[in-house]
């Protein structure tokens, strides 16, 4: 099935009538005249909020003129990649919002593509990762689930919302190797969404869980879980009283990162102007209320340490994958 | 409980959240009687509007009352063109079209209303009493009695396997399963029977099989049968027969009774909902009625259709349970509703009926509120509603076929979606011309995916399949879907043995 053929051609004019428009300043504080957001996932996922947040604070604080979103769901992102990378020229004016997935789908080989073989802007926030018990569990520490695993590996399960070989896998296994298991032996359930895992780790199916830092707060403070660990460098202004994974002594780090991306080929100009705009965003109070509201953590890689960052980020999880017989 | 109560009447009585509650209902009906926007994406746009309110119970109060109206709202274009647009309706159209078809829309709109109604009442009420004792019922399920539980789902497939057609049906059964393992699974990261083509790799959307299996080839063989597509709907007929008789409501008043509390129980669980709970009622109220009423489901049958809407309702109202005392999601609908709550600075959990007691109780009151707000909002408009079939054939097929293609598309934006649909419905027609019974496709479909991750987890955990015998309530599941299963065709076996017996008399 040939790709192009599932775009109807209005689609393009629409693109290109706001690529027309978007190259262009004014002078009321107003940097660029509008934005087009390509969403590669459904409404009211984790994309679909961060470019319609992002979106919001730009348009709301002035520094964008206009935004406009399209949603185009398919091979779990893969195809909007593929529609930008051969529109590139008419989408000089688009967009594309991504996160950890699209490392981590390309090494699989699941995306035909990778991250370079797109403009890349920058990335703009991000959520630590944390492994995550029962509020009534016998497990303090991460000493405790390590030695709890150590004497019993059959019964110590660690759950997570992504499949096998996904994000909470793989952070799972990152911390686990980081203190001295070999991480292929690890039973990792996976569960198709955060809540469900949720459930089975308070229904005692499993012994721990791998998630999202943001989402351990929420459940923290809910008084529902401990914290044993988050993949910070440093303990995080949100919850100071989780500890960090390297201040006992297992060092690992982890940011799951949600970025911009931009049609290959984007004149250098228009790159930067896209950069600038994102930096500048950070000083908004819009940004600051749509940050809040979320409870996002700022991370902004922008441009080169974007590309640094993202190669890295590729090295760690490629080599976990091949040892966790992924790859 | 009570201070409770009486600080829940305060709050919900004010009149910003009676604004709220009309308000939600109103926007969620609406928007659930079209074919393709779910609970879902409607909180989904919605959600910047609450927080603009500021107010968490007024936000609250009005998400909920889209949620549950959007369900109320979404068994319509199930019961009038047979497209259901939320996965908690298509069991609704089982019966609802049906009835529709044989000049009943009206009284099929009425059951569905009532029947909601009730659920969602008495869902409230079991709220209101149980909600902490329940939470550690719904945490005793792991994995495997999931697992259990979507077997038990399964069983509502006899329904269509009446009358010597059991080998069709599980046929179809099989090919909603085989279908629903394409796309990369939860448990695995490769894509599974994609045949290369991008657009398998998250597998086949729901709302664009329900709409190939059911709306698409409706319209197609309203074109093959003119003689079907001329004749007018009796609309006079549809009007006048909106009324309840007596014995009708005799009829399905036990089937709200049990299934208020059964959808609700269900509704409970973080891991079934309201799709599961409007296919397991349907399957034990089929399976427990008696014989001549079995031979009514699947061709219009009132208790066919007052189980899945009361369940469903019922479902919605218990999905607070663990969203509200546990702050775990059991859908995606209630994840959003979640990440709401936390917006506005509000963390549920064990601590929200301390901390913020008014809002638990005012979320509550609100959704006896809301009910009648449904019920006084949809009773009136119905006859109007159902006068859409009294449009002449020939002009009501370019509308099914409009809601159908928007249907499947308007949820991803993907316009292979369509070509999907197309291809799906073509060969749905093939098959409902050769007598197949389409509707087990789509139970398989849905619960195939439950079904396989949870048998899969539950083989991790217990590394193997001693979780069977392991753990009794998963054990106890398993003998009453072996029940369900077997004691209607063991009947219908015996039924048709003696028919035999007496006619070689």
């Amino acid at each position: 099935m040939k790709k192009s053929r599932n775009r109807s051609p209005w689609i393009f004019a629409i693109s290109g009538a706001i690529l027309s428009m978007a190259v262009s300043f004014s002078s009321t504080g107003q940097m660029v005249d509008s934005i087009h957001f390509l969403i590669p996932g459904g409404a009211g996922g984790g994309w679909d909020g961060t470019a319609r947040g992002t979106g919001e604070a730009l348009t709301k604080s002035g520094l964008v003129g206009k935004s406009s979103y399209e949603n185009m769901s398919g091979g779990g992102g893969g195809k909007a990649i593929g529609f930008l990378i051969e529109n590139a020229d008419s989408n000089h004016g688009t967009m594309m919002v991504n996160s950890t997935p699209i490392v981590i789908r390309s090494l699989t080989g699941v995306f035909p593509h990778n991250f370079r073989d797109l403009a890349l802007i920058a990335g703009t926030i991000g959520d630590y990762a944390a492994i995550v018990v029962a509020k009534d569990s016998p497990l303090n520490s991460m000493d405790d689930l390590i030695s709890a695993y150590n004497s019993d590996p059959r019964g110590t399960a660690i759950g997570g919302g992504s499949v096998q070989g996904g994000m909470d896998h793989l952070v799972a296994a990152m911390v686990f190797e980081a203190a001295g298991v070999d991480s292929i032996n690890v039973k990792y359930v996976a569960y198709d969404a955060g809540g469900k895992a949720m459930a089975a780790l308070l229904s005692g199916e499993i012994a721990a869980l791998s998630t999202g830092f943001s989402e351990a707060v929420a459940l923290a403070n809910a008084g529902e879980v401990k914290i044993l660990g988050v993949t910070s460098d440093a303990r995080v202004a949100a919850f100071e009283d989780a500890p960090t994974m390297k201040e006992q002594g297992i060092d690992t780090m982890f940011v799951n990162w949600r970025g911009f991306f931009g049609a290959p080929g984007l004149p250098e100009e228009t790159t930067a102007m896209y950069q600038e705009v994102l930096a500048k965003m950070y000083e908004t109070q819009e940004w600051e209320e749509v940050r809040a509201r979320n409870g996002w953590v700022n991370v902004h890689n922008s441009g080169d340490d974007f590309r640094m960052f993202l190669e890295n980020q590729e090295r760690v999880i490629g080599d976990l994958m091949r040892k966790l017989g992924f790859l | 409980m009570i201070e409770g109560i009486l600080l829940g009447l305060s709050a919900a009585f004010s009149p910003i959240n009676i604004l709220m509650v009309i308000g939600g209902c109103l926007i969620g009906t609406f928007i659930g009687m079209l074919p393709g926007l779910g609970p879902m994406s409607i909180i989904a746009i919605m959600i910047p509007i609450a927080i603009t309110i500021g107010d968490p119970s007024a936000a609250l109060i009005l998400l909920a009352g889209v949620y549950y109206g959007a369900i109320f709202g979404g068994s319509t274009s199930s019961i009038l063109i047979n497209a259901p647009g939320v996965s908690a309706t298509v069991a609704t159209s089982f019966d609802g079209f049906p009835l529709a078809s044989q000049g009943k829309a009206g009284k099929a709109l009425t059951v569905a209303a009532i029947a909601s109604f009730a659920g969602g009442t008495f869902g409230a009420i079991l709220l209101m009493i149980f909600a902490p004792a329940l939470v550690t019922v719904a945490l005793l399920f792991h994995s495997a009695e999931y697992f259990a539980l979507m077997v038990v789902g399964l069983s509502a497939i006899a329904a269509f396997a009446g009358s010597g057609q059991i080998a069709k049906a599980l046929m179809m059964t099989l090919l909603g399963l085989i279908m629903a393992t394409v796309g990369e699974g939860v448990l695995f990261n490769l894509p599974r029977f994609t045949m290369g083509i991008q657009d398998f790799q998250t597998g086949f959307g729901f709302i664009t099989l329900a709409m190939a299996m059911f709306a698409l080839p409706e319209a197609i063989f309203l074109v093959l049968d003119p003689k079907r597509s001329q004749k007018k709907g009796d609309s006079s007929g549809e009007i006048k027969g909106l009324r309840l008789t007596k014995r009708e409501a005799r009829l399905i008043a036990p089937v709200i009774g049990r299934q208020s509390i059964q959808g609700f129980l269900i509704g409970v669980l973080p891991g079934a909902g309201a799709t599961i709970s409007s296919f397991l009622g349907y399957a034990v109220e089929r399976n427990i009625a008696s014989k001549e009423e079995q031979k009514e489901f699947g061709k219009g049958s009132l208790k066919g259709l007052a189980a899945p809407e009361c369940a469903n309702n019922a479902a919605v109202t218990g999905s607070f349970v663990p969203l509200l005392t546990l702050g775990i999601p059991g859908s995606g609908t209630t994840a959003i509703l979640l990440g709401a709550l936390i917006a506005l600075n509000v963390a549920p959990g064990p601590r929200l009926m301390i901390d913020n007691p008014s809002i638990f109780w005012a979320v509550i009151i609100s959704m006896y509120l809301g009910n009648v707000v449904l019920l006084i909002l949809n009773l009136p408009l119905i006859p109007y509603i159902a006068k859409v079939l009294s449009v002449p054939r020939n002009y009501l097929i370019p509308f099914i076929l409009f809601f159908t293609l928007m249907g499947a598309y308007i949820g991803q934006n993907n316009a292979t979606e369509l070509i999907i649909l197309t291809g799906m419905g073509v060969i749905a027609t093939a098959l409902r011309m050769a007598g197949y019974p389409l509707a087990p496709v789509l139970i398989g479909f849905i619960l195939g995916s439950m079904l396989e991750d949870n048998f899969a987890r539950s083989m991790q955990l217990y590394d193997g399949p001693a979780f069977i015998i392991e753990r009794p309530m998963t054990l106890a599941l398993l003998a009453i879907a072996v029940i369900l299963i077997v004691l209607p065709s063991l009947r219908a076996r015996r039924a048709e043995k003696a028919s035999k017996d007496s006619s070689v008399d």
